[in-house]
């Protein structure tokens, strides 16, 4: 009796999954899956929008997860694209096809409330490694530093330390998990300093200067602002079909313009 | 319904209760085969005592978030604990009817806020006037302490209050026959007689403060050390495992996984500490 019911459950069940399969299966459109950096993430969902509204043939679902995952998915083929804003890829990155499309500033940070508005990169390091533990060291009040930084794995944080190079971070660092939770630690601690994407950057903190170049497009693009890392689309081999398609509308004038806009740098 | 019968239900039920019972034994199977071959490789020795935690470079040492773990939930409990406990008492012993009707389902519903609500008045409120006034970066175990008592608070109270009213009102009775104040027979006999089942109130409201993960996150700040003051800031294990896992691969992955290996030993052992406590209140009434 129990193995019959159970039995006649399991073939429902089945055929049920098989009716949902069929349904999904009968538009005949291209579907391309992209997956990965955060940073990234909303400006993939506003150029597949676009793309889509001129190629009714495409479908492209962007999901987030941080480089890692991009880099996982695309390896796996759990998605056709995958996205990872990273200085150095990791070494089994190389069995891809990296495409750079856009660049992203990383802001230092500090609470509106703190004179100090300039650093040079030894300071910076001087700071997340620990060895300047005061704002009065830096010319400002006499208060200790709350370092803030991202947590083991973040894009943002392995390209920051990348780019510093020799920063190993103090052990008394605040870890935050995204660029927003971040952002507010920073608004709300007078003697913070944290990093962020620089598309972030809002009136509740303030951007400093690195060796004297602020943290704008403008300095970006002209190669002078010191903290930048690319955002590379990767793919298994040579980008084909639906995929090439969107990548390349990524890269063109229109896709590049939408880039900027929003607050990226175009890679072009 | 005869197609089934009586016999056949059984069975079904037997084998949807099973389930549950399956799920639980999946679970502890997977993280202790993702989790175990790690810590052993490792070494128990440097997993859990060294305080070198720098996925990176290879370095995995989960010491200072298992003080952490300690630190943050014994403060709750002292936040939570004698709060919740009083508040019982009062509920129970002290309180006129109507004003229990109102009291003790505000403090129900308190159960039903979600942790990130609590983290987010612990970011925006706690940790400022924590900064303010006591300094540290304000993002503290003792934010985190202060956020945890507030959460625990109604499961403690409730299974106290409840641990209260199974007490019979001859013990009350006999008390006063005996000239006993009110207060002097209530801490001189009904919580003597409540002692278990209060105690299992508190040993719950210990495991959900260490399983606490979203507002911990959110108020703890998460500085990977030992903590040498309630102000000073800390990652406990949970913290660990929910801020590293989507980026975790490879060993760092599996160092998650022991991570919660650890966890799990740790509310198993608090889970079977509160039943037995609770079966010999059972016992002994």
């Amino acid at each position: 009796m129990f193995r019959s019911a159970i039995r006649s459950g399991c073939l429902a069940a089945a055929a049920s999954l098989a009716a949902l399969g069929l349904a999904g299966c009968g538009k005949a459109r291209e579907s391309v899956t992209v997956a990965g950096s955060t940073a990234f993430q909303p400006f993939a969902e506003k150029l597949a929008e676009q793309y889509m509204a001129d190629h009714a043939d495409a479908s492209i679902t962007v999901q987030g997860g941080g480089s890692a995952v991009g880099v996982q998915s695309a390896l796996s083929g759990a998605a056709q694209i995958g996205m990872a804003d990273l200085v150095s890829l990791p070494p089994e990155a190389k069995a891809l096809t990296a495409v750079a499309v856009a660049r992203d500033g990383i802001a230092l940070v500090v609470n509106p409330r703190n004179p100090v508005s300039d650093l040079t990169t030894d300071q910076v390091r001087g700071i997340f490694n620990g060895q300047i533990t005061s704002w009065k060291d830096l010319g400002g009040e006499d208060h200790a530093i709350t370092v803030v930084s991202r947590e083991a794995g973040s894009g943002t944080r392995s390209s920051f330390e990348d780019i510093l190079t020799g920063v190993k971070l103090t052990k008394e660092a605040i870890v935050q998990d995204s660029n927003g939770t971040i952002r507010e630690t920073v608004a709300n601690d007078a003697s913070a300093i944290g990093y962020l994407s620089h598309g972030l950057i809002s009136g509740k903190v303030k951007a400093v200067t690195v060796d004297g170049n602020p943290c704008t497009t403008e300095a970006i693009m002209a190669r002078k602002y010191a903290l930048v890392r690319p955002i590379y689309l990767l793919t298994k081999g040579a980008p084909a079909g639906a995929a090439k398609g969107f990548i390349d509308y990524i890269l063109s004038q229109a896709g590049q313009d939408l880039i900027r806009k929003d607050g990226l740098i175009p890679a072009r | 319904m005869r197609l089934i019968g009586d016999k056949g239900m059984r069975w079904i039920l037997l084998g949807v209760a099973l389930s549950a019972i399956a799920s639980l034994l999946t679970i502890a199977l997977f993280i202790f085969h993702e989790g175990l071959p790690f810590i052993l490789r490792v070494g128990p020795r440097e997993f859990l005592l060294s305080s070198e935690w720098d996925p990176q470079s290879g370095h995995f040492g989960i010491y200072p978030m298992i003080v952490a773990s300690l630190w943050v939930t014994l403060g709750g409990m002292l936040v939570g604990a004698p709060l919740g406990i009083a508040g019982a008492i009062f509920l129970n012993e002290f309180c006129p009817r109507p004003l229990t009707r109102i009291i003790k389902p505000t403090i129900e519903l308190l159960a039903g806020i979600p942790s990130v609500v609590f983290g987010f008045i612990g970011v925006m409120v706690l940790a400022p006037v924590i900064r303010q006034y006591l300094g540290g970066p304000g993002l503290s175990v003792l934010a985190a302490s202060i956020v945890l008592g507030i959460m625990i608070l109604p499961t403690i109270m409730s299974i106290s209050t409840d641990a209260l009213a199974a007490v019979p009102n001859s013990f009350r009775e006999g008390a006063m026959a005996l000239g006993a104040t009110r207060w002097q027979s209530v801490h001189m006999v009904v919580l003597k007689a409540a002692r278990t089942g209060i105690v299992a109130s508190v040993i719950l409201g210990m495991g959900r403060a260490v399983g606490e993960t979203m507002a911990v996150i959110m108020v703890a700040g998460n500085a990977v050390k030992v903590p040498h003051s309630p102000l000073d800031s800390a990652r406990t294990l949970t913290a660990n495992i929910a801020l590293e896992m989507g980026y975790a691969t490879g060993q760092h992955r599996q160092a998650l996984f022991a991570t919660g290996v650890v966890l799990f030993v740790v509310i198993m052992a608090l889970n079977t500490v509160a039943s037995l406590a609770a079966r010999r209140r059972a016992g002994a009434a």
